[in-house]
């Protein structure tokens, strides 16, 4: 799992990436913006779509189009078929044993809210205690603040080292015989950080908890193998590899979601209904209420395929290799601090300049056609750990190049002018 | 296409690195709290008024170069004013910033017109009209009741 930028040369692979061919794939990349280049180092946010994507969905409207799983005529089974064939699709990516383990829905924050429902809610008891980590986004805070106040449980949070890392140690010290879950991010949106999730989900298991992984900063980097993670929960939203917004996916132990009680309630999620009785549908049905979004699904499954068909290693490689150029490069930056420095690192490059605000950082870069994200990144605990009220946030992926970081150290030396 | 020249004018850049009144005030009548939770900037507005006329004005708080200056210029502009002017300076600014001027001439409003431009960069309109919507709450006796933009 280990892609830190700083490993010697040895292990990084000499595999060729060829950026241009990747870009050509990504038609948004051929946009200007004020008549510049587009530089879009905001992938964090959200990634851009490769044409199989675009016309997955564009595809499924003009061809496909039909409800699911209910109707008897021809469209509705292809329709059928093709969505089912991505939940085995999207079973693989994740390294499930069964597809009945896959739940579509919106996307990461959703299946947190599901998940802290329907699994946790339950569980807990007065003076019950959930642990997330000091680098959560609010995803993965707020959804247990609700559900602590209505139960009367308590909501602790794993303390952040100055490198950005968890104290894995003050983690061991939180665990005990109160724990009743534990929620982490794989990788943090603001920090970069790779958590060890492993070892922390053995960590949890060990005193009784059961994990959820929040992998949206992940899904689109590192392949995923959530039955050698051993966490009981896993999930990544389709926006941030390549696929539609509006589509997420959730991993989930097929024993604990067959006895979780639904979160929303309607129809395809029941057998049968009447007036006085309901009997709900079996795992993953129980949990897809309503008409999903299919052509988000099949969205999903174009960027699956289209992720799973590069050298993930080398791509690895490229976005490590680029998050080691950007690294060295903003040294060169006065007073610029990188906030979010751990060893195991994401390409994601939080910093701030002590005499300019990252609001200003970000409109100056932006009027060069460079698109970062200047703000507290839905993770205002993490802001506070670090003291600073914002940061400026280059996060890259599959399509940047060295060329374009250049040109932001280019457009950060601009900012330094214009503030002067 | 809009020009950085046109938000980051000489004037604001120039109250932006060195604020005008930045300080507390021990002796205000009115003050109030804003904060712009979309990028953490954060302002007090403090006013010392006496016979319906604004006799000092000061801030204290941290944020972008926007907000500061405007904060700063604010200060400035409305010393000496009725609260009423006050008030209409608020309107006249807000409609400037926001594109609902309804003919107004921004020349009308002196130096404040240095933030016309910021009309052109919408994400920061927020932030200039922190301080102003700030102030509108301390005038109002709306204090304890912090202002976000939001």
């Amino acid at each position: 799992m280990a892609g830190s930028p700083l490993t010697s040369s040895s292990k990084i692979r000499r595999v060729r990436w060829d950026v241009d061919a990747i870009r050509s794939d990504f038609p948004i990349l051929s946009r200007k913006i004020y008549g510049k280049p587009l530089v879009y180092f905001d992938n964090a946010a959200t990634t851009h779509k490769p044409q199989a994507v675009i016309d997955a969905i564009t595809g499924f409207y003009s061809e496909y189009n039909s409800n699911i799983h209910r109707g008897v005529h021809f469209l509705s089974q292809q329709a059928t078929q093709m969505y089912e064939d991505v939940r085995v699709q999207v079973k693989d990516f994740l390294g499930a044993s069964r597809a009945e383990e896959i739940i579509f829905l919106r996307g990461t924050t959703e299946a947190i809210n599901l998940v802290a429902r329907s699994f946790v809610k339950p569980r807990l008891a007065e003076g019950d205690e959930i642990i997330v980590s000091g680098m959560e986004h609010h995803s993965g805070i707020v959804p247990y603040q609700m559900i602590c106040q209505e139960t009367g449980a308590k909501l602790l949070a794993i303390p952040v080292n100055d490198r950005g890392e968890l104290d894995f140690n003050a983690y061991l010290a939180l665990l005990g015989p109160r724990t009743k879950f534990v929620n982490i991010v794989h990788v943090s949106n603001a920090l970069g950080t790779v958590n060890p999730v492993k070892a922390m989900t053995e960590a949890a298991h060990r005193v009784g908890a059961e994990v959820m992984i929040d992998g949206a900063q992940a899904a689109g980097h590192y392949p995923l193998d959530v039955r050698d993670l051993g966490c009981d929960f896993y999930a990544f939203s389709g926006h941030k590899v390549y696929g539609p917004t509006g589509i997420g996916a959730l991993y989930g132990k097929y024993d604990l979601l067959d006895e979780m009680p639904p979160y929303q309630g309607g129809g395809e999620m029941i057998l049968s209904v009447t007036f006085e009785d309901v009997v709900y549908n079996k795992v993953p049905n129980k949990f897809e209420a309503g008409t999903p979004n299919i052509a988000g699904v099949l969205g999903l499954g174009a960027a699956l395929r289209y992720l799973t068909s590069l050298d993930r290693e080398a791509a690895l490689d490229h976005e490590n290799e680029l998050l080691r150029h950007a690294t060295e490069r903003v040294g060169e930056i006065d007073q610029l601090r990188i906030i979010g420095a751990a060893r195991d690192k994401s390409s994601i490059l939080g910093f701030v300049l002590d005499d300019i605000h990252p609001h200003d950082i970000g409109t100056i870069l932006d009027q060069e056609g460079i698109a970062v994200r200047a703000g507290h990144h839905c993770a205002q605990p993490v802001m506070n750990r670090f003291q600073v009220p914002a940061t400026v946030r280059a996060s890259f992926a599959l399509y940047n190049t060295k060329a374009e970081i250049d040109h932001l150290i280019d457009a950060l030396f601009k900012v330094r002018e214009v503030f002067s | 296409m809009s020009d950085l020249r046109d938000l980051y004018q000489e004037v604001i850049l120039d109250h932006s690195k060195r604020p005008r009144n930045f300080r507390s005030m021990d002796d205000a009548s009115h003050q109030a709290s804003g904060y712009n939770p979309l990028c953490g900037d954060k302002v007090d507005i403090f006013l010392r008024c006496e016979n319906g006329i604004v006799k000092d004005v000061s801030f204290q708080g941290s944020g972008c170069a926007i907000s500061t200056a405007s904060a700063s210029m604010l200060t400035e502009y409305l010393r000496g004013m009725t609260i009423d002017e006050a008030n209409a300076t608020f309107a006249s600014f807000h409609g400037m910033i926001t594109g609902e001027s309804n003919g107004l001439d921004p020349e009308s409003l002196g130096k404040l017109a240095v933030f016309s431009g910021v009309g052109e960069f919408p994400a920061r309109v927020k932030c200039a009209t922190l301080a102003w919507h700030t102030l509108q709450s301390a005038m109002n006796s709306d204090a304890g009741e912090m202002v976000t933009t939001e």
